[in-house]
């Protein structure tokens, strides 16, 4: 036993270890990718991690390891598990024999995602549990005892961390890591494993049937537990729970739920003993329904009654104030104060250096009337640039380009997508573009590494996620065999050729594929590439400010003209689009 | 009573505001003390503005709430200006003379206030300004800004300037030791003679 200053990742991994850990994928995420990225850099291993091509693989890679008897992880954000949906729903009716925890971090406040999906509703969609920590330490002690809950219901368990349980941190007591790992063996049974519908109906059955004793179970392990203390109470869950201990009066009653199913009758029994209560949780009323359904007289306030927010991001002072607003005192009084007005927004931005800058100068210079749907990934960040339409999920540039441009739009269409996006689930609709007769141009972003959550590595960075070397896959030869009539690769620094490229493409007809490939900047910087600076010949600026209309953050400018500043990482393309030749190498001015 | 002891820490993604919170967080762990924090990571990490929280001797959530902050450890001014509202009027702001202009400025047009104008506008807080960039220089490495914002701050935080000293040891990659360790006991130094805003 020890206490270390843990990240939520950290200690939810290092629980990994202590429950002896036999398997482990993931595809990465925000806020959930720490969890494999501590895994696979221990320095002494005894299970298997991997990094796979998309949760839906992730997923059923650690469902075969847990039918294997092992105990296996699998982790993603929660749009992930919309991936990974099927394979989910089906796991609960054949269960699994090893643990089986699958980890899906939600995002209240959207911080890094595309929406705020509440995970608990998979949970309850699927009939399986669902465990909700509300502090780091908590999530730690629930992970360690997943696996086991796991194997006592023979059933996967969901792990629903949010990103202010990921991305928190606290002194956390820790455990011994495991050295007691177990042989993988298959032991066939067509009744669990093939689901034709003469085994399914069985399956779904006893999938039912385990339902109340696992609701017994919860409340047994004190995931749901509960103090009374008046009349009037207070049920939260996850990280809500912890600002509700925050600011609640000595005199209220407090349940907190950390795992579902709900055990009706226990619920039933706290509520009944108060004339009022109030639910707090972040995302979807999943409590307060159940809350509702058991209470007989109780006076109940929520989301509902419009007393607690749906979506975003609570705080102590959020969780006040609906205290407040249901007529209870809390015992600290939140200052309202607001932000200082006028501030210039510092929003994210592509690094200086980017490789996805210039291919979006190019790629708008050459088709001004362009549609460009995009997808995720750190190139969402040229929504900046003018350079993004549409947004909505992972691989869905691609669709949603061939959509636009075979519903009878007649300006061009030219996509971009990530290499690793692409590889995740990118290839189908690139496949289905060719094969239905999409006229378009895919651009593939290839930075070699999936940068955006950490730069964690995928198929084309030719290393696997524990270090060892694997064959980078040939991005051209999958858009040749997929049947592209023309693909071309370029260096995005390279800004002539890149322009070239783009307006050679835009004479063809057909799917058309352009790879700009260059390695992201952070890791050519961490691999020790060192590029010369730029630097702006004062003499020569005229000031007519198109480098400014580049966006690269190393880039000033003043009235007069511009300057380069010490973010430069001598990418050179500014020289490149100066009009006035201003620009150069730094010493040779 | 307010139980904990906090601190926001602000500035720009790439400045180091995760590893000075480290810091606080270990030095925490040397004196047996709680301790909650809250970090930003995934988008903002690409030089957009980013924020630490750190609660020492936080026993609950790690979020603090606008208004309530102990200390604001800003390592741009631009920054002490967006989240000034998290200190209470009269409020204990270190922060670093020095301001990264944000590339929204240029492309958009947006006017952005100087080094006076905020400064001038931060006044009614109880301020020290400090040249972290001469200072980390002065120890050998302009990468120890954040290391000297923290030696600056440490006369207002509640834990041993030796404890700090031995975390900083133990959050810093083994070949930077020395040039942290200076860079924090001139911050400290700076921090103490608390250079008055002009």
């Amino acid at each position: 036993m020890a206490v270390r200053y843990l990240l939520g990742n950290e200690g939810i991994a290092h629980a990994c270890l202590e429950a002896n850990i036999d398997f482990a994928s993931g595809y990465p995420g925000t806020p959930s990718s720490e969890v494999i990225d501590v895994l696979r850099v221990q320095k002494e291993r005894s299970f298997t991690v991997e990094w796979s091509t998309n949760e839906k693989v992730a997923f059923e890679n650690a469902l075969a390891a847990a039918w294997c008897g092992l105990r296996a992880l699998c982790t993603m954000k929660h749009v992930g598990l919309n991936v990974a949906a099927d394979p989910l729903m089906t796991s609960a009716y054949t269960g699994v024999t090893g643990g089986f925890v699958v980890l899906s971090a939600d995002d209240p406040f959207a911080h890094s995602s595309q929406n705020e999906q509440d995970t608990r509703r998979y949970a309850h969609f699927a009939k399986l549990p669902c465990l909700d920590p509300a502090s780091v330490q908590e999530a730690h002690d629930m992970m360690r005892d997943a696996f086991a809950l796991s194997e006592e219901f023979g059933l996967p368990v969901i792990f629903r961390p949010t990103t202010r349980i990921c991305h928190s941190k606290g002194d956390v007591d820790v455990g011994e890591v495991g050295t007691d790992h177990r042989t993988a063996v298959f032991r066939g049974n067509p009744k669990q494993y093939v689901v034709i519908p003469a085994h399914t109906r069985v399956l779904h059955k006893a999938l039912n049937e385990k339902q109340p004793a696992l609701k017994k179970r919860l409340v047994e392990l004190g995931y749901n537990r509960h103090t009374v203390r008046g009349k009037t109470a207070v049920i939260a869950s996850g990280v809500a729970a912890a600002y509700v201990q925050e600011v609640l009066p000595d005199d209220v009653s407090l349940a907190v739920i950390g795992a579902y199913p709900i055990d009706e009758e226990w619920l039933r029994a706290f509520v009944d003993r108060h004339e009022k209560v109030l639910v707090i949780e972040e995302l979807d009323p999943v409590v307060e329904e159940a809350v509702r359904q058991a209470a007989t007289k109780t006076e109940v306030f929520g989301k509902m009654t419009g007393t607690v927010p749906f979506g975003g991001e609570f705080t102590p002072a959020t969780v006040a104030a609906a205290m407040q607003e249901a007529g209870i005192t809390p015992t600290v009084a939140f200052p309202a104060a607001a932000p200082v007005q006028g501030v210039p927004p510092r929003p994210p931005i592509l690094c200086a250096g980017c490789m996805h800058r210039p291919t979006f100068y190019a790629m708008r210079k050459v088709f001004r009337d362009g549609i460009f749907p995009s997808d995720i990934g750190c190139y969402t960040l040229g929504l900046q640039l003018g350079a993004v339409d549409t947004t909505i999920c992972m691989g869905a540039s691609i669709t949603i380009g061939s959509g636009i441009a075979r519903s009878g739009e007649e300006r061009p269409v030219v996509c971009t997508i990530g290499d690793s996006t692409f590889l995740h689930t990118g290839i189908p609709g690139l496949l289905n573009a060719v094969y239905n007769g999409a006229d378009m141009l895919v651009v593939i972003l290839d930075n070699r590494i999936t940068a955006m959550t950490g730069h964690q590595p995928n198929p084309n960075t030719g290393v696997t996620a524990v270090g060892a070397e694997s064959t980078p896959i040939s991005l051209e030869a999958i858009c040749r065999s997929c049947g592209a009539s023309w693909v071309e690769t370029v260096d995005p620094y390279d800004l002539p050729v890149l322009l070239d490229t783009f307006r050679r493409a835009k004479e063809r007809k057909g799917v058309r594929v352009i790879i700009a490939k260059q390695p992201c900047v952070i890791t050519a910087r961490r691999s020790g590439v060192r590029r010369k600076p730029y630097a702006v010949d004062p003499e020569r600026c005229t000031g007519c400010g198109v480098c400014r209309s580049f966006g690269c953050p190393a880039i000033a400018f003043s009235e007069k003209n511009a300057t380069i500043t010490e973010l430069c990482a001598g990418c050179g393309v500014c020289a490149d689009i100066c009009p006035s030749g201003a620009i150069g190498k730094e010493g040779r001015r | 009573m307010k139980p904990s002891f906090d601190i926001l820490i602000v500035g720009i993604g790439g400045q180091g505001t995760v590893l000075a919170s480290n810091v606080l967080g270990e030095a925490c762990i040397l004196e047996h003390r709680s301790v909650r924090s809250a970090e930003t990571h995934g988008m903002a990490q690409r030089g957009g503005s980013v924020e630490s929280h750190i609660r020492i001797d936080g026993k609950f959530g790690s979020l603090i709430a606008p208004g309530t902050a102990d200390l604001l450890i800003a390592f741009d001014l631009l920054e002490a200006l967006r989240y000034r509202h998290y200190l209470p009027a009269g409020g204990r702001l270190v922060v670093n003379r020095h301001l990264v202009v944000p590339t929204s400025v240029y492309q958009q047009g947006l006017a952005v206030p100087d080094e006076e104008s905020i400064l001038a506008a931060l006044s009614d807080l109880d301020v020290t300004c400090i040249d972290a960039a001469g200072l980390a220089e002065e120890a050998g490495s302009v990468l120890s800004q954040n290391i000297v914002m923290l030696g600056a701050a440490s006369g207002d935080i509640p834990l041993r300037p030796e404890t700090l000293e031995e975390a900083v040891r133990r959050c810093v990659p083994p070949k930077t030791v020395e040039i942290n360790t200076k860079a924090f006991r001139l911050g400290r130094a700076a921090g103490k003679q608390g250079a008055p805003a002009p």
